[in-house]
């Protein structure tokens, strides 16, 4: 066998391998989730389970209400993602196509709120949100209830502005030729029309780069759920899986495990068949 | 301003389209941190007035102990995970661009973990460790080691984290590195492999030199997420065992969402802040010092 066959032969086996390893947490957690709970504190323990025991899943999804939980996930979920793109769509163009006072200045102010570590702003987002004026109980001055804690609306709105979002689109719109928007004009179109109807289709793979990015951001976000979701009602699905761990003996982590597979099969969905724009979104945010 | 220099039409548009965005990041950022700021210098628990204390809580970081272990641990983590995060991803982009069938498949189980949540990946982790049936130790077992404690054990907890803190964000920079490696033209190495150069020779000289900007990016980005880690800890080990695995932001949490000390917990994450800036500070200076 020629040297450079016994190379790519290595290369491969050296690639299943590490395959095989970075694998393994995923598999454990397919095995433990169809386990039974005897299966599970069993000693010793097998690697796989004897059949594939399906009520972890049901007794997770019903009895421990995991399926609210995803409901408030999915929703949270999509209205940030469809609200981050549009608002980051709609700042992204004049920054990168129009002239106005003060342009590269706010842009620089976009940029610099990339620098602030989530931690200082964890704090006093959380008392502006408890604060809000005529919500959850609260008067005009934002005394007396709780604000918009407890609701999904806390989850959404203190994140609509990515400012990734609006620097990625903003390269991607600049990148656009400024004879099509001449052009545009001089047809008579409408700043708005130019925006809808040519550059929003233009930038068709960065939206959905965007688009992914934001859901799987969304989708796994902890901590600031973990803050002001204080009520099971409006749990995510990170947050209840969190709060199921401690609740949980040793006999139910089966059912732990099974709640645990199905907070990770969406995105791993999506990721499945779109890994091209996750892989997008990174790369291009570190050729920054 | 020379405002006749732009179109009225264009400016009104223009600040009606990123109104959102910017009434949005006052509103939702700026607005908090200063804020913040402001907190830090007060005694605060939410349910009644702000009192101002001025730099008192500042005073009592420098001998709180706990918070002390926190950053201690934080860093320890931060600079611990660094070397295997770059050289193993680094690897890792290296096979991946060695033109094999199937790239997808692997890039695709390659990147898989970061796709996941930290709860999901933290809640699987924590049985594998576990000291009984968890999957570490049965395979110990096996090759007669004894039972560990893993995150039970001070010594181990730690180090426990950070194995799987690597494992989770290889494919993030493996993708990095994947797009810079692709992005160097190979005339470069074909003419240091024409000069008689080793592949070994090559790579230090030419390829690491290249990718320069991706590791400085990879260690800068790296860094700073890792010195905010906050999930796994509460979700595994809550700061324990004996605050071996309690890191700052989780000092953070603790103060201000248990405890209600809210201004302190600000100080706490100014604090932090200072030291996060300082360290990307110095990267710049290094990188300075180191361009090619």
């Amino acid at each position: 066998m020629s040297r450079k066959t016994f190379a790519r032969i290595l290369l491969y086996a050296l690639m299943i391998a590490i395959a095989v390893i970075m694998a393994t947490p995923f598999v454990y957690m397919l095995s433990i989730a169809f386990k039974t709970p005897s299966e599970m504190i069993a000693y010793p323990p097998k690697f796989f389970p004897e059949g594939l025991y399906l009520d972890n899943f049901r007794q997770v999804w019903a009895k421990s209400n995991l399926s609210h939980y995803f409901l408030n996930t999915v929703i949270v979920s999509v209205v940030k993602t469809v609200l981050v793109v549009m608002v980051a769509a709609l700042a992204a163009y004049p920054f990168a196509k129009l002239e106005f006072p003060f342009r590269d200045a706010l842009f620089m102010l976009v940029l610099a709120t990339l620098m602030i570590p989530y931690q200082v702003t964890l704090i006093p987002l959380f008392v502006l949100v408890k604060k809000i004026p005529l919500t959850g109980g609260n008067n005009i001055f934002g005394v007396g209830g709780t604000g918009l804690l407890n609701t999904l609306w806390a989850l959404i709105i203190p994140g609509f502005v990515s400012p990734v979002g609006i620097f990625l689109l903003r390269q991607f719109i600049s990148t656009l030729p400024d004879e099509l928007f001449d052009a545009a004009r001089i047809d008579g179109c409408s700043e708005f029309v130019i925006f809808s109807k040519m550059v929003l289709p233009l930038i068709k793979p960065a939206l959905t780069a965007l688009s992914i990015m934001t859901f799987q951001g969304a989708w796994n976000d902890f901590v600031w759920p973990l803050l002001v979701t204080q009520r099971p009602s409006v749990w995510t699905l990170q947050v209840a899986l969190s709060q199921l761990q401690t609740q949980f003996s040793g006999s139910e982590w089966t059912q732990l495990m099974a709640g645990t597979v199905i907070s990770v099969i969406p995105l791993l969905t999506v990721f499945m068949f779109g890994q091209r724009y996750f892989v997008e979104g990174v790369a291009f945010t570190g050729i920054k | 301003m020379p405002y006749g220099r732009y179109r009225k039409d264009q400016v009104r548009i223009a600040y009606l389209f990123i109104a959102p965005a910017i009434i949005g990041l006052l509103i939702f950022t700026f607005l908090p941190v200063i804020s913040a700021l402001l907190m830090s210098f007060t005694e605060y628990n939410v349910l009644t007035s702000p009192k101002w204390i001025g730099l008192e809580n500042y005073k009592r970081l420098f001998s709180d102990r706990d918070f002390a272990q926190g950053l201690k641990n934080t860093l320890y983590y931060a600079l611990g995970t660094m070397p295997a995060k770059v050289f193993l991803s680094l690897f890792l982009a290296f096979l991946l661009n060695q033109n094999v069938k199937g790239l997808p498949v692997f890039r695709g189980l390659y990147y898989a973990p970061e796709v996941t949540s930290m709860v999901a990946v933290s809640i699987v982790w924590l049985y594998m460790y576990n000291p009984q049936v968890g999957l570490f130790n049965t395979i110990l077992r096996k090759f007669g080691i004894p039972n560990q404690a893993w995150l039970f054990n001070p010594k181990l907890a730690l180090p426990s984290l950070m194995l799987m803190g690597v494992w989770k964000n290889l494919g993030v920079n493996m993708i990095i590195y994947l797009a810079a490696l692709q992005g160097i033209p190979r005339m470069y190495i074909e003419a240091a492999e024409l000069d008689g150069a080793t592949g070994w020779q090559v790579f230090w000289k030419v390829t690491w030199p290249l990718l320069s900007p991706a590791t400085f990016f990879i260690i800068v980005t790296n860094l700073i997420g890792t010195i905010q880690v906050f999930d796994q800890i509460y979700v595994m080990t809550n700061g324990g065992p004996a605050n071996a695995t309690t890191t700052a932001v989780h000092q953070i949490y603790l103060r201000a969402f248990q405890q209600f000390h809210m201004g302190y917990a600000s100080a706490m994450a100014f604090c932090l802040s200072i030291i996060i800036f300082a360290l990307t500070a110095l990267n710049f200076k290094i990188r300075k010092a180191f361009d090619y």
